[in-house]
């Protein structure tokens, strides 16, 4: 059980009076970004980054990983009353939620989807202690074909499991991994795709690309839909709450299988969007109440919540064990670690022990602040939503400008932001998927690195990627996730004959 | 009958095709750059164009086949409408003003982010909000100076200024 005493160690790191505050403040920066249109977690996360470069990185992280809880719990508050995503893991919550507040019962909706979100939160955050050691100790064995067979996989998943085409999947990763190649190259110190221009030298950082595709893009999409806020009354009794929380164990079923749908697409970097939708149509489809879906059903806001809020928990399992983001919002705090001058992967495990167990415990202590914070303050965020969005829209365009520019203090940061916006916009409305791009832009250093060193290793040969069982399973993975539409079409064919 | 506000300004199909063969181009960039750099096996291991370029070749195979698909899409749906296109302009002009005046462009200085801040808060207010002028004013200037407490003083992070910081002597 070194588990449980590790996890105490973090829980004592934790309990100070400033790391409680810092929480705090992270949870209701978080409920907020979530609200906004235009600023979400990911984005959120990396506008406050630059203001936590001073603080010690345990207080940091737990601040950042407090303001995606609370940008997931957020975004099932404009869900349900506006009928309005704030987040796009919470479109799927939409269905049923919205109908529930027409009828008037908003306050059992939220009620149903904080509780959900924190029940799969809580399965996602035990997952990650018991297992987050263990997955640790066993990539320690990992080389580079070994690493570099993983960062395949983490990227033709993405491929197998992309609902539009999936070229344009390859495509938007593809350039994700040459805007991640523009700049300086580390091992020969050669400039590459620099075309003499000096700003280029240091490459293009993921955090102005996030902010600008996120965040900008997202701006330009609710302007085009000439956003109007109807919202249903938001006022949540503690009756209510007791009433709804009476009725909640009822859907222990759905409540079990979206949590498990959530923490494996969060694993592999399905992320929280997909895990909704799943967790969303697998409830409908096998519950005895799956015909009432889309006419308030409160199953319906448990499933997708749940498995939302546990896919997005569960994405810090493969970024703090080996490096690897689940999602965008977990590839900037790993931008985080490195810009605090931490490494992520294994050895964070043996060599940042107060790191990596105060993180944990925050995510306990984080979700239960979360659902106390969100439960006692609806009204008030769902006041902040009636506020006009002619003046929330250029708050939010100068809040994005200053995150842009406090990265590096370049004003040429703010431009590339706009043009990134411009991007987002374009790429969002012709189905080009985002979360691959940033992925490959944060991992393509890395994924290089790891590609030359096997590539080192084997004077050249493509073998080294099937030299041994570890590495020859994972790579076959990987090719089987990248063929996994035409594979699967294929066995559908020949089931159908 | 289409009124004239709901035309589209582009179909998807257009501008789906534009993009796939922009992204060809920067993908053949990529490709030329690499191999510029030496995208082979040098003396001593894999030459710096060597990763990039097969990512650049992957680039333009890709976009080849997203090129084909849009042009055999024939729905012909409206990517944006006249009416939504003049929306996001009047957003899109007054944010690159916005940050023209934070920076400058050239010679010509800018004004800092504070100042800029509320420049383009107050004209988004008026212009598009349509805002009683107490009302601009006091947002478009309180705005700037919450930020102001917050950032240069509270978490110490200098942001571009301009001559009326100067003159303020908060520099």
């Amino acid at each position: 059980m070194d588990e449980i005493t590790s996890l105490m160690h973090g829980f004592v790191v934790v309990l100070t009076p400033y790391n409680l505050g810092l929480m705090m403040v992270g949870i209701i920066l978080g409920v907020l970004i979530g609200v906004l249109p235009g600023l979400g977690g990911a984005n959120g996360v990396a506008i406050l980054l630059p203001l936590t470069f001073s603080m010690n990185p345990t207080s940091a992280i737990i601040m950042l990983s407090c303001i995606y809880w609370g940008a997931l719990f957020g975004g099932a508050i404009t869900s349900i009353l506006f009928n309005i995503p704030g987040e796009p893991w919470s479109v799927a919550t939409t269905f049923d939620g919205y109908p529930m507040a027409q009828q008037g019962r908003a306050g059992e909706a939220l009620t149903a989807a904080f509780t959900s979100s924190f029940v799969g939160a809580l399965v996602a955050v035990l997952m990650i202690t018991f297992t987050a050691p263990l997955v640790a100790k066993f990539a320690l064995k990992f080389g580079p074909p070994e690493y570099f067979a993983v960062y395949l996989l983490t990227f033709c998943s993405f491929v197998g499991m992309s609902k539009g085409s999936p070229f344009k999947t390859i495509t938007a990763m593809m350039l994700g991994f040459a805007l991640a190649s523009v700049g300086l190259d580390t091992v020969t110190g050669q400039l590459r795709m620099t075309f003499g221009f000096t700003e280029m030298l240091k490459g293009f950082d993921f955090l102005i690309a996030v902010i600008g595709l996120f965040g900008i893009g997202e701006i330009l999409l609710t302007i085009e839909e000439g956003l109007a806020f109807k919202g249903a009354e938001a006022k949540i009794k503690m009756r209510v709450v007791i009433d709804t929380w009476k009725k909640l164990p009822k859907y222990w079923k759905t409540s079990i299988r979206s949590s498990l749908i959530g923490c494996w697409m969060g694993i592999t970097p399905g992320g929280a969007t997909p895990a909704s939708f799943m967790g969303y149509g697998v409830a409908k489809s096998m519950s005895p109440n799956g015909a009432n879906f889309g006419k308030g059903e409160m199953e319906g806001v448990i499933a997708p919540e749940t498995a939302a809020h546990a896919a997005g928990t569960a994405a810090l399992l493969p970024m703090l064990t080996l490096g690897i983001p689940g999602s965008p919002t977990a590839a900037v705090l790993l931008g985080g670690l490195l810009i605090w001058g931490l490494q992520p992967g294994p050895l964070l495990f043996t060599e940042q022990k107060d790191f990596v167990w105060g993180l944990i415990a925050s995510m306990y202590l984080g979700n239960i602040a979360g659902l106390i914070v969100v439960l006692t303050t609806v009204p008030f965020f769902a006041a902040i939503l009636r506020i006009p969005f002619s003046i929330v829209a250029p708050v939010i365009l100068v809040i994005c400008a200053i995150g842009a520019y406090t990265v590096h203090g370049s004003m040429f940061d703010v431009w590339l932001m706009v043009i990134f916006g411009v991007v987002g916009y374009i790429f969002k409305k012709l189905d080009y998927p985002l979360a691959p791009l940033v992925l490959a832009l944060v991992l393509g250093d890395r994924a290089e690195d790891a590609f030359r060193q096997s590539m080192l290793m084997s004077q050249g040969t493509m073998s080294i990627f099937f030299a041994n069982g570890l590495v020859a399973t994972i790579t076959s993975l990987a090719l089987v996730m990248l063929f996994w539409v035409p594979l699967n079409a294929g066995f559908a064919k020949l089931r159908g004959k | 009958m289409e009124t004239p506000e709901e035309k589209s300004a582009a179909s998807v199909k257009t501008v789906d095709a534009v993009t796939a063969v922009v992204i060809f181009l920067l993908g053949a960039l990529v490709i030329w750059d690499s191999w510029r750099l030496g995208a082979k096996w040098g003396s001593d291991g894999p030459e710096a164009g060597y990763f990039p370029f097969y990512i650049g070749l992957i680039l333009c195979i890709s976009s080849v086949v997203n090129f084909i698909a849009a042009l055999r899409e024939k729905s012909g749906d409206s990517f944006v409408s006249r009416s939504s296109m003049k929306m996001i302009m009047s957003v899109m002009i007054p944010t690159i003003i916005y940050v023209a005046l934070i920076g400058g462009v050239g010679p010509v200085s800018g004004v800092g982010i504070y100042m800029a801040s509320a420049i383009f808060i107050a004209l988004f207010m008026k212009w598009l909000g349509k805002y009683a002028w107490g009302m601009t004013l006091g947002v478009s200037i309180s705005v700037p100076v919450v930020f102001f407490v917050l950032f240069e003083i509270w978490f110490k992070v200098p942001l571009p200024k301009g001559p009326l910081e100067a003159a303020l002597g908060l520099n």
